[in-house]
């Protein structure tokens, strides 16, 4: 099910008449069968927008679609979503058996075919054998499949998910997003979920939708919002460590940083704000930048070495090259890699090709 | 503004804990000093339990002057023959004959049905009204304060005093219901009804004890919305909006979600309440009356005296010998009648309520 967002708004409105606005005129179109990331930091709207699809907070303004159906109006169970909450929100009383078959109690399914699709779903997520505990003996990764299961049982058009790793440690979560992927995949189902996790959100979508203070910043495959950020935003957002930001001049088809040439591009003579991505250095014979050993830190890690070294102001830059390109090296000498160095507009923060 | 306000306040209470942790500790260590002092320093050196059972002491001691001993003294009592609680002469023991008085006489039965009546007809409306009043009020916005004061009046209010307005609502006798119409009439008049004497001459007992019935479960209304109301807002909205998104009606949201969500809750309104209806006694004496009896009902006269009412009864007369063994007997059978039920409800309780 395809599912377009047209000029959608919410704003919060306090006691005192104080407005917020959480979403702002938010224009997509989430394609259909695929795993999208909502992905922002705090507050910038990705869990507003996620509730107002599902129908549990009221849009201000705008419209939502699924399909061609107008479903601004319709309420939530009228949707066909399936949604899993942050927390869960299991029923505490309920064993897993009840709470799975709960949402089928309410809608016209005779009890041996309910109790058929709540086995069914249960061994699709993997909880089986644990249909007669109540949620408080089940593990933070159960949990979060007894919910899962619980909002696909009803075999839903768009599966909703909240935060779905957030509760969970740091191997636990690896193992879940894959188990997410595998449902996806194995269902079909249009799955958006909400993260703030930029590598949670990179590593599992198909597709990724990047908010910050309620506006739309990106929408592409995660490979591609990486490589070509559209704005310093997501550029500094994606990637970690993060991107390096320093302040350079363009004159004559040049980059240069602190009097030094860095690389060339097309770009018009002017101030802008160039990014480098750490990875997109290289160590070489001869570069822009050359310093002895001593006089920066070379972090060894394994395959990668982490080169920090500092550019104009005593800006920072961090460079992760091969380790093998440093050894027994005592004078280090780095470049940018070809086309990887990216300009933005130093006012608006948009990218300049 | 009043954010800061109110960290100004938490800080102001944090620093008040502290000093009067702090007395305290200066006050145990110079009381410490000053016995050590006086040749009592082993005290700090005995073994826990020992202290423990020091400091329970005074407690302890209340407790058994006013409640252990009556209790076991009323045991006792109800065994003696003709006791004359002022001159303490028994004509010697038995261990059944009191009991047995009071099971045969006429008066004890029909305070078991009046009291049965109360508790198990009061008891599961006021908790399924103020059930239904607690979700109301949970779920409006606007004048919520004011109702929930409304509903909390009572519970400030004498009981005494209420039912002398309820016995004021509802009185006038056959004679003169008709010309001097008290609040209930003037409404069944106005809803085109026959104004009913409920109290007075010519009464019912359905009629005298659904007033009984009203008050009672007007009255027991306020503490259970307070504390229904407290559970209810305490349960997560998510499992609201979850109910909402598996599409359940608010009907069945409030029987599988809040229900079993505030059975804890409900359990101990119900322990609690039964038993305080089990020892009915102020509401019948303000609406029926010092006597507990209707002398001159439609068929002959009523008596509408609880197990408690009928055992002050007796120790309104308990100079006469034998007397207070009979209400000795009559409270521990009252005793057995709430733990049977007690024990009951606890063994329900294990299987129907979701901790």
């Amino acid at each position: 099910m395809e599912i377009r967002l047209k000029n959608l708004t919410k704003v919060f409105t306090d006691k005192r008449g104080n407005e917020t606005v959480a979403v702002d005129n938010l224009d997509v179109v989430i394609p259909s069968g695929k795993l999208v990331g909502l992905l922002g930091p705090s507050g910038c709207g990705k869990s507003t927008t996620l509730y107002m699809i599902a129908g549990l907070l009221k849009p201000s303004g705008g419209k939502i679609y699924f399909g061609d159906n107008d479903v601004t109006r319709v309420s939530p169970d009228k949707r066909g979503i399936g949604l899993v909450f942050q927390n869960y929100a299991l029923y505490p009383h309920m064993t897993v058996r009840q709470n799975i078959m709960f949402p089928l109690e309410n809608m016209k399914v005779s009890h041996k075919e309910a109790l058929r699709l709540t086995t069914e779903m249960a061994e699709l997520v993997g909880i089986a054998d644990q249909l007669d505990k109540k949620p408080a003996q089940l593990s933070g990764g159960q949990q979060q499949r007894v919910a899962i299961a619980r909002a696909l049982v009803k075999k839903p058009d768009v599966l909703l998910l909240d935060e779905p790793l957030s509760n969970l440690d740091a191997r636990l979560r690896l193992q879940t997003r894959e188990e997410i992927k595998r449902i996806q995949r194995e269902t079909g189902i249009t799955t958006i979920f909400v993260t703030h996790d930029q590598e949670e959100a990179m590593s599992i979508s198909d597709e990724m939708i990047v908010l910050d203070l309620g506006r739309l910043q990106q929408m592409d495959t995660p490979q591609e919002i990486y490589d070509q950020p559209d704005n310093l935003f997501v550029a500094k957002f994606l990637g970690s460590p993060p991107i390096n930001v320093v302040d350079a001049v363009v004159k004559g088809k040049k980059i240069i940083v602190d009097g030094i040439e860095v690389a060339s591009t097309n770009a018009k003579d002017g101030e802008y704000t160039l990014g480098v991505r750490p990875e997109d250095f290289r160590v070489v014979e001869k570069g822009t930048f050359t310093f002895k050993r001593e006089d920066i830190e070379v972090e060894v890690i394994g395959r990668d070495t982490m080169v920090r070294f500092s550019v104009g102001d005593n800006k920072m830059v961090r460079a992760v090259v091969d380790s093998e390109s440093v050894r027994d090296k005592d004078v280090i000498s780095i470049n940018i890699k070809q086309g990887k160095a990216l300009l933005f507009d130093k006012e608006s923060g948009s990218v300049v090709i | 503004m009043t954010e800061p306000r109110r960290t100004r306040f938490k800080v102001k209470m944090a620093r008040a804990r502290w000093h009067v942790r702090n007395f305290f500790q200066t006050v145990g260590e110079t009381i410490k000093k000053g016995l050590s002092k006086i040749g009592l320093g082993f005290l700090f050196k005995l073994p826990p339990f020992v202290r423990a059972m020091i400091y329970l002491a005074p407690a302890l001691a209340i407790l058994g002057v006013f409640t252990f001993y009556p209790i076991f003294n009323s045991v006792f009592i109800s065994f003696l023959k003709d006791y004359n609680m002022f001159t303490g002469e028994v004509s010697g023991y038995t261990l059944l004959d009191n009991y047995l008085t009071i099971l045969k006489h006429q008066a004890f039965a029909q305070s078991v049905i009046n009291t049965a009546v109360i508790a198990f007809i009061s008891v599961p409306l006021t908790i399924i009204i103020s059930l239904a009043v607690s979700v109301a009020l949970a779920a409006i916005k606007p004048l919520k304060g004011l109702f929930q004061t409304v509903y909390f009046l009572p519970y400030v209010t004498n009981s005494i005093a209420l039912g002398l307005v309820f016995a004021y609502m509802f009185s006038g006798n056959a004679n003169t219901i008709n010309t001097q119409l008290s609040l209930s009439n003037a409404i069944l008049k106005g809803i085109g009804l026959q104004p009913i004497a409920w109290l007075g001459i010519g009464a019912t007992y359905w009629s005298a004890m659904s007033v009984i019935l009203l008050y009672t479960i007007w009255n027991g209304l306020a503490f259970k919305i307070i504390v229904f109301l407290t559970g209810i807002q305490s349960i997560d909205k998510q499992y609201y909006q979850a109910a909402q998104i598996d599409g359940a009606s608010k009907y069945k949201t409030f029987r599988r979600v809040t229900v079993p969500l505030i059975s804890p809750m409900i359990f101990y309104i119900l322990i609690t309440s039964l038993i305080g209806s089990f020892k009915t006694y102020s509401s019948v004496v303000a609406i029926v009356g010092a006597t507990g009896r209707i002398t001159s009902g439609q068929h002959g006269p009523l008596d509408m005296r609880t197990i408690v009412f009928y055992i002050y009864d007796f120790l309104q007369n308990a100079g006469q010998p034998g007397n207070m063994s009979l209400a000795a007997a009559a409270s521990i059978i009252l005793f057995i009648i709430i733990l049977f039920f007690t024990v009951i409800q606890l063994q329900v309780g294990k299987r129907r309520v979701h901790y």
